[in-house]
C-alpha cells in the first residue's frame, strides 16, 4: 500500500515536466490616491475589533501549545474558516479577477489550479499530519531523524518560505494600501508590519485564527453580495453578462475558451504540479492542523475550507467577468478617460472599480477595508510560522535539546515574532518599487522542493534516511533558487540579459524532481547503523499516523 | 504494558489491515478520481483549445468551458466531503476498535 502512494507520488511527478507558477497580482507602480475617509474608518472598526479579541486571546495564551496551536481547541469549522482565511490573500481577490477582466477563460483556468490542491492535501496529508505533528511541520519531517540536522534544515525551509512570502505581502500591502487608501507606501508597510507584532506576540495562534476568521467572513460576505449586487444588473441572467462582456471586450468570442496563457502544454502542466505541492508545502497552513484536537477535526477543517476557497474563486469569476463590460466601458475608471486604455490605479484593480460602480463609495470603502485587513491576516499567519519555527524547532529542540521551559521558549517566541515584525517592515521598504513576482516563485519552488519532499517522504516511505532527507533538502533548495534567478523574470527582467537560461519562470518539477531523486539516492544507498535505527523508527511512527495512537490531544484547560 | 507490545497488537490485529488497506484504497481512488480529470483538462485547455468552445445550448454564448472548469470545482469540494464522511464514520470506528483492542 505504502508503494502504490509512492508511484502515486512518483507517477504525479513523471506527468508534468517543468512547473511554472505565477501567483496572481502582482501589484505594478501605483500612485498614491486621495486620501479614503470611509475606508479609513471602516478598518479601524476592524483594528479594534481585532485588537479586543487580541486582548481576550492573549489571557487565554499561557503555554507554547496556547501559543503554537490555540491549545488545540479550535473547532474544525472555524479552522476550515481560518485555513480559507489564510489561503485567500487580497492578490487573490484582485489578481483572479483582473485575469479574468483581461484573459477572460484563462482566468478560470488559474483559479482551477490554486483550487485543485485541497483535495489532495485531505485525501493523502491531513489527517497524517495532524496524527504526527504537534506544533511545526518540522515535527513530522525530523520524527524517526536526526533531530539536529533534519529539524534545523526543515526550520531554515520553513523560515526561507515565510520570508519571501512575507515580502510579497507587504510589498503588496504598502501599493494597495496607499492607493485604497492614499496612505505613504512607507506607513502602510509600518502600519501593516506593527499590527501583525502585536496580534502574533500578545495573541499567538488563538488570536491569529480569529483574525482569519473574520477576515475570511468579510471577504466571503464582501464577494458575495456583490456578486448578488452584480448580477441583480444583468438581470440574474449569465447569458445576459456575457453576452456584454463579448460586446465590451477587445477578444470578443475569444474571451469565452481557452487563450495563450497555457498554449506551452509543459508550462501548463507545471503551473498546476508547482501550485499543487507549494500549497501543500506552505508552513503556516500545515500548522493549522495542528490548532484541532484531532484527526477527524482535521478532515472536517479541509472539507470546510475546501468549500469557501471554491466558493470565493467561483464568485471571484462572475466578478471579473461582470467587470468586463461594467468597468470596461466606463471612462471614469480609465487614465484621462480614455476607455480601454490604461485602468485608474492598474492592472489589478477592476474589481475595485466593479465595486464602485455597482455598490457606490461606501461599498468601495468596505471592500477596501478587507482587502487590508486579508493582508494582516495573511501576514499574521506567515510570521507565527515563522516564529514557532524559531522559537519550537531552532531554539527549544536543537538549541536547548528540549531542556527549555515553557516560559523561555514564550518569551524566544514573543521576541521572534517582534525580530520578524521587525525584518517585515524593513524588508517591505527595501522592496518598494521593485518587481517581486519571482518572490513567489522562489516561495513555491522552496515550499514544493524543499519542504514538500521530506514531508511526504518522511510520511509514507520507510527507507527515507537522514543524509538522503538532508541532501535532497539541500539539492532541492539549491535548485529552486538557482533556476529562478536564471529565469525570464530574474535573468532577463531583473538582471537585463537577453534571454533566460532556464525557460520556465517557476522551477518546481526540475527542482522538486531533483530533491525527490537525491532523496531516494542517499537513501537507498545510506548502509549506516542510522539509517537502520531509522527504518526500524517507522513502525511506531505508521501506527501513529494511521491510527493517532499517541498523538497530541487537545491541551485545553 | 509496553508501548512496543501495544504496536505489536495493532500491528497483529486484522482490523488494522483492514482499516489501513480500506482507506488507502478510497484515498488513491479519489485522488485520481480528482486528478485524472484536471491533468486532462490542463493537457487539453493547453492542445485542444477548441474542443470548449461548443456552446452550452443553442443561442447560447456562454462555452462548455465554463461549467467544466465550475464542475471541477465543485466536484472536488464534494469529494472531499465523500471522503470526510466515511473517514469520521467507517474509519474512525475501525480506528478506535484497533485502539480498545490494543489497549485490553
Amino acid at each position: 500500500m505504502k508503494r502504490s502512494i509512492t508511484a502515486l507520488v512518483a507517477g504525479t511527478l513523471l506527468a508534468a515536466s517543468f512547473a511554472a507558477l505565477a501567483g496572481p497580482g502582482a501589484i505594478e507602480g501605483v500612485e498614491k490616491q486621495p486620501v479614503n475617509i470611509s475606508a479609513i474608518a471602516m478598518f479601524l472598526v476592524f483594528v479594534v475589533a481585532t485588537l479586543g479579541i487580541t486582548k481576550w486571546a492573549a489571557g487565554k495564551t499561557k503555554s507554547t501549545a496556547d501559543f503554537y496551536t490555540a491549545g488545540g481547541g479550535i473547532t474544525g469549522f472555524q479552522n476550515g474558516l481560518a485555513i480559507a482565511g489564510d489561503y485567500m490573500s487580497a492578490a487573490t481577490l484582485l489578481g483572479l479577477t483582473s485575469m479574468v477582466y483581461f484573459k477572460g477563460y484563462d482566468g478560470f483556468i488559474y483559479a482551477v489550479c490554486f483550487f485543485i490542491g485541497w483535495p489532495i492535501i485531505l485525501f493523502l496529508i491531513a489527517e497524517r499530519l495532524r496524527n504526527l505533528g504537534k506544533f511545526t511541520f518540522a515535527d513530522i519531517a525530523s520524527y524517526r531523524l536526526d533531530q539536529n540536522r533534519i529539524r534545523t534544515f526543515a526550520a531554515i525551509g520553513s523560515l526561507t518560505v515565510v520570508c519571501f512570502y512575507l515580502i510579497v505581502q507587504m510589498v503588496g500591502a504598502g501599493q494597495l494600501i496607499q492607493l485604497l487608501f492614499g496612505l505613504e507606501y512607507n506607513t502602510a508597510v509600518t502600519v501593516v508590519g506593527i499590527l501583525m507584532m502585536v496580534y502574533v506576540t500578545f495573541g499567538g495562534m488563538t488570536a491569529t485564527t480569529w483574525v482569519q476568521i473574520i477576515k475570511a467572513c468579510l471577504l466571503l460576505g464582501g464577494g458575495i453580495s456583490l456578486m448578488l449586487l452584480t448580477l441583480s444588473q444583468f438581470g440574474w441572467s449569465f447569458e445576459n453578462l456575457f453576452v456584454k462582456a463579448i460586446e465590451s471586450h477587445k477578444a470578443g468570442e475569444k474571451l469565452m475558451i481557452p487563450g495563450s496563457l497555457m498554449a506551452d502544454p509543459i508550462s501548463a502542466l507545471s503551473l498546476s504540479l508547482g501550485l499543487l505541492f507549494g500549497t501543500a508545502g506552505l508552513p503556516h497552513i500545515m500548522m493549522r492542523f495542528f490548532t484541532v484536537p484531532n484527526a477527524k477535526e482535521a478532515r472536517k477543517s479541509v472539507f470546510y475550507a475546501t468549500g469557501f476557497i471554491g466558493l470565493f474563486f467561483l464568485v471571484t469569476m462572475v466578478l471579473g467577468a461582470a467587470a468586463i463590460s461594467i468597468v470596461g466601458t466606463n471612462p471614469a475608471f480609465f487614465e484621462g478617460g480614455q476607455v480601454g486604455g490604461k485602468l485608474i490605479g492598474g492592472g489589478n484593480m477592476p474589481v475595485m472599480h466593479l465595486t464602485k460602480a455597482v455598490g457606490g463609495d461606501i461599498f468601495l470603502g468596505f471592500l477596501s477595508a478587507v482587502a487590508f485587513a486579508t493582508i494582516l491576516a495573511v501576514v499574521s499567519g506567515l510570521a507565527l510560522a515563522g516564529a514557532s519555527a524559531i522559537s519550537h524547532d531552532l531554539y527549544a529542540r536543537v538549541i536547548k535539546k528540549g531542556t527549555a521551559t515553557s516560559e523561555q521558549e514564550l518569551k524566544v517566541t514573543r521576541m521572534a515574532s517582534v525580530g520578524l515584525g521587525i525584518a517585515a517592515i524593513v524588508l517591505g521598504i527595501a522592496f518598494k518599487d521593485q518587481n517581486v513576482l519571482f518572490l513567489v516563485a522562489l516561495a513555491f519552488g522552496v515550499a514544493s522542493s524543499v519542504n514538500f519532499p521530506v514531508l511526504i517522504l518522511s510520511m509514507y516511505w520507510k527507507g527515507l534516511t537522514t543524509r538522503g532527507a538532508l541532501w535532497g533538502g539541500i539539492a532541492g533548495l539549491v535548485s529552486s533558487v538557482g533556476l529562478v534567478i536564471l529565469s525570464p523574470t530574474v535573468w532577463v527582467k531583473i538582471f537585463g540579459n537577453k534571454a533566460a537560461i532556464f525557460p520556465y519562470d517557476h522551477p518546481a518539477i526540475v527542482s522538486m524532481s531533483l530533491a525527490f531523486f537525491v532523496t531516494w539516492l542517499l537513501s537507498v544507498t545510506d548502509k549506516s547503523e542510522r539509517a537502520k535505527r531509522e527504518a526500524a523508527a517507522f513502525e511506531e511512527q505508521y501506527i501513529r499516523a494511521q491510527t493517532g495512537l499517541g498523538a497530541e490531544g487537545a491541551h485545553a484547560h | 504494558m509496553s508501548q512496543s507490545n501495544i504496536h505489536a497488537k495493532i500491528r497483529s490485529n486484522p482490523k488494522f489491515a483492514e482499516l489501513v488497506g480500506k482507506r488507502t484504497r478510497f484515498a488513491i481512488a479519489l485522488s485520481l478520481i480528482v486528478l485524472v480529470p484536471y491533468y486532462s483538462y490542463m493537457l487539453l485547455v493547453s492542445l485542444q483549445p477548441q474542443l470548449f468552445a461548443g456552446k452550452i445550448s443553442d443561442g447560447s454564448v456562454i462555452t462548455i468551458g465554463w461549467p467544466i472548469a465550475a464542475l471541477i470545482v465543485v466536484v472536488g469540494w464534494l469529494l472531499t466531503g465523500v471522503y470526510v464522511n466515511r473517514a469520521n464514520g467507517e474509519f474512525d470506528r475501525l480506528t478506535e476498535e484497533v485502539l480498545k483492542e490494543a489497549r485490553k
